[in-house]
């Protein structure tokens, strides 16, 4: 592998790792541009994700790679009924965690999410067990620049990564413009900027939550199915690290702002798989978060962000 | 509470504070003092299991300091833990030839976790609430990858070599053995009974050093801080030493609890010093109640009971219901495997329920209600 090549491939590596990271990342950054809760639990709605779209599959039998319309129809079904589920299950997660601690100083919220995420990790190991767990592989893998366009290369990029950029991305798209142009969106906005003026001016601002912990959670889960195509394997533990890597992206890119949160996790899924190949994975962890206290401290508004007045 | 409980307890409450507290030390003193000897003439076999427990008391004193008195939420305590054993350990085992006394050892794993308790505050003072608990989750996350990864430390610059492969850390497999106490020509061993007084005497400092640091000027602005930094800060406290006296003093007692920990297991590992650790930690300090001496030692004991002994009770009792009635999945049952979520759950149902825990602080539940009766509702809007 010369040179260039390992760059390419640091590019696409740190594209598909970045792309369900910001995917991810949004769920934090909506959820806390809105009430300012840090959802720890959000990670562990991704993990739940991966884990209910692997029943489903179970349910259809589906183990082997599949081809033509069936693949289209089963992949994007359940990756619909996943969504679903995983908004339900978050936004179930804000009723009964959340909701009762809106006027709570914001620590005891921070640590009802914690108690949540913990809980959930412990019945997806009770569900699954604790070690990794097989995801069928029903995406067939070609090598595009080998094996398509015949090139002599030692740069490895094969449908799963386009699979797994055209999920994500579109869906990235699809939430733009959901929050710019729908009603629903501009009262996410308006809620975010300020949710007392948002309710005096006829916004029903529980209503918003709802929907902004709903659509959060579904785009965890589509990143949770996602991963589990894209990799094949998965463990209870994946959605903890996940999370914390989503939300470095979130911080990263300005909490509360979208384009942040996208822009975020593209930077830390580069920086990742940078460090993988140059350093070496066994400190990338430390990597990273080294990058988000950095990030905390010295830019706490991130690279898109505004600066916000101290408030808690 | 009840009436008939308050008609009960009335004698008891009428009496000045200071009478009680003597009566509860006199109470409690002689039983502590006892347990061993209680314990082996019963062979109930619970005295090192009790020691563990304070092991994990102390640390949930030394984090009600930095989240009951200062509300800092520290969201990664256990890497204090982590580096008061492994001063222990780097200065006492015997590949390094250095194999220090342990009574010295024990303070300088004080020292050195006191000092990281600076190094981690100085960075997060100007953070807002739940910022500072990622960073320090972030931390807790990096010190148990960097002691995995000093098996072979280097340090350099250019071609002069300070440390060439220098196994500090001995990575994974963990510092073994460490260097134990001695006390005159006796050494501490596999009898749990020396290590329980040691560990005795160590959580009567930390109570005692907790007890006094609430009441002192020191304390007091904690308190002022958590309630309102603004305010506080134009009653001319100090921010900036308040929040590190606060990490420091915190730290240290991580510090005693690691050393200890460290010399009592004789090995210790990376493993040991995970997220799971500092959220335990801060599950106990939270059942209890944040900031309130009392109810940290009481709630962090009764967290452990409930791990340690109501787990695997019911367990066994379930297993026998469930085969009494050929339920088979009551027979297999294993509540153990339960045991975080049962963690998570506490935190949740306290804080949504009784953010002020079990056994509160006036002034803490004050402070948590003050939004119920300040904020009025807004109106349905729809």
């Amino acid at each position: 592998m010369t040179e260039t090549e390992f760059f390419i491939q640091l590019l696409i590596n740190g594209t598909t790792i970045g792309s369900y990271l910001a995917l991810i990342a949004l769920g934090y950054t909506m959820v806390y541009g809105i009430i300012e809760l840090i959802n720890f639990a959000h990670g562990d709605v991704y993990m739940l994700g991966f884990l209910i779209s692997l029943t489903f599959l179970g349910i259809l039998g589906v183990t082997r790679s599949l081809g033509g319309w069936e693949l289209w129809v089963i992949v994007f079904g359940v990756m619909f009924v996943t969504m679903l589920v995983t908004g339900t299950i978050n936004m179930v997660i804000d009723r009964v965690a959340y909701k009762p601690l809106r006027r709570a100083p914001r620590l005891a919220a921070l640590i009802t999410a914690v108690g949540m995420s913990f809980m959930l990790e412990n019945l997806a190991m009770i569900w699954k067990g604790p070690s990794q767990i097989n995801y069928p592989n029903i995406f067939p893998t070609i090598d595009i620049l080998n094996d398509v366009l015949e090139m002599k290369t030692a740069v490895l990029f094969t449908t799963k990564d386009v699979f797994l950029m055209g999920v994500t991305v579109p869906l990235m798209v699809v939430l733009n413009l959901f929050i710019r142009n729908t009603k629903m969106g501009k009262a996410m906005r308006a809620t975010a900027q300020d949710r007392e003026a948002a309710a005096l001016m006829g916004v029903n601002v529980e209503n918003v939550i709802r929907n902004t912990f709903f659509i959060g959670g579904a785009l965890a889960g589509a990143a949770g199915m996602t991963v589990g195509i894209y990799l094949n394997t998965g463990r209870y533990l994946m959605g903890f690290d996940a999370g914390l890597l989503a939300f470095t992206a979130a911080v990263l890119g300005g909490i509360g702002n979208i384009g942040g949160a996208m822009l975020g996790g593209y930077v830390i899924g580069f920086l990742n798989a940078a460090s993988d190949q140059y350093l070496s994975s066994e400190w990338t962890r430390a990597l990273v978060f080294t990058t988000l206290i950095l990030v905390l401290v010295f830019r706490p508004s991130g690279l898109l962000g505004e600066r916000t007045p101290e408030r808690d | 509470m009840t009436p008939i409980w308050r008609s009960l307890t009335a004698p008891w409450r009428t009496l000045p504070a200071q009478r009680r507290q003597m009566l509860t030390w006199a109470f409690w003193t002689p039983l502590l003092l006892a347990l061993p000897l209680v314990d082996k003439t019963f062979k109930w076999g619970i005295v090192n299991d009790v020691t563990d427990v304070l092991v994990l008391v102390i640390l949930a004193l030394g984090l009600n300091i930095v989240v009951g008195y200062a509300g800092l939420l520290d969201l990664g305590y256990a890497a204090f833990f982590a580096i008061g054993a492994y001063t222990a350990g780097v200065l006492t085992w015997p590949a390094h030839h250095l194999e220090w006394n342990f009574w010295i050892v024990i303070w300088a794993a004080v020292i050195i976790a006191a000092f990281w308790g600076i190094i981690i505050g100085t960075p997060t003072l100007r953070l807002r609430g739940d910022y500072l608990a990622i960073v320090t989750l972030a931390f807790g996350e990096i010190v148990p990858v960097a002691i995995r990864n000093m098996g072979s430390v280097t340090i350099g610059i250019g071609p002069w070599r300070l440390l060439t492969d220098f196994n500090l850390t001995n990575g994974v497999q963990g510092l073994n053995p460490v260097g134990r106490p001695w006390i005159g020509g006796f050494e501490f061993g596999f009898d749990p009974t020396p290590w329980y007084y040691l560990i005795l005497m160590i959580a009567a400092l930390v109570i005692f050093a907790s007890a006094r640091l609430q009441d002192s000027r020191l304390g007091r602005a904690w308190m002022a801080l958590r309630e309102d930094e603004t305010a506080a800060d134009c009653m001319g406290v100090d921010p900036v030493r308040t929040k590190l006296s606060a990490f420091a003093i915190g730290a240290s007692f991580s510090g005693f609890a690691g050393a200890f920990y460290a010399a009592k297991l004789q090995a210790i590992f990376p493993e040991l010093f995970k997220f799971n650790l500092s959220i335990m930690i801060l599950c106990m300090v939270i059942l209890g109640g944040m900031g309130n001496i009392r109810g940290v030692v009481i709630g962090g004991m009764l967290l452990q009971l409930f791990d340690r002994v109501v787990l695997t009770q019911t367990t066994i009792f379930a297993r026998s219901v469930g085969e009494a009635l050929h339920i088979s999945p009551l027979a297999t049952i294993d509540l153990s495997l339960w045991r975080w979520f049962f963690f998570g759950l506490t935190m949740v149902v306290v804080m949504v329920l009784k953010p002020e825990g079990l056994f509160p602080s006036a002034a803490r539940r004050a402070e948590l209600h003050a939004a119920d009766e300040e904020a009025p509702q807004p109106a349905k809007s729809g």
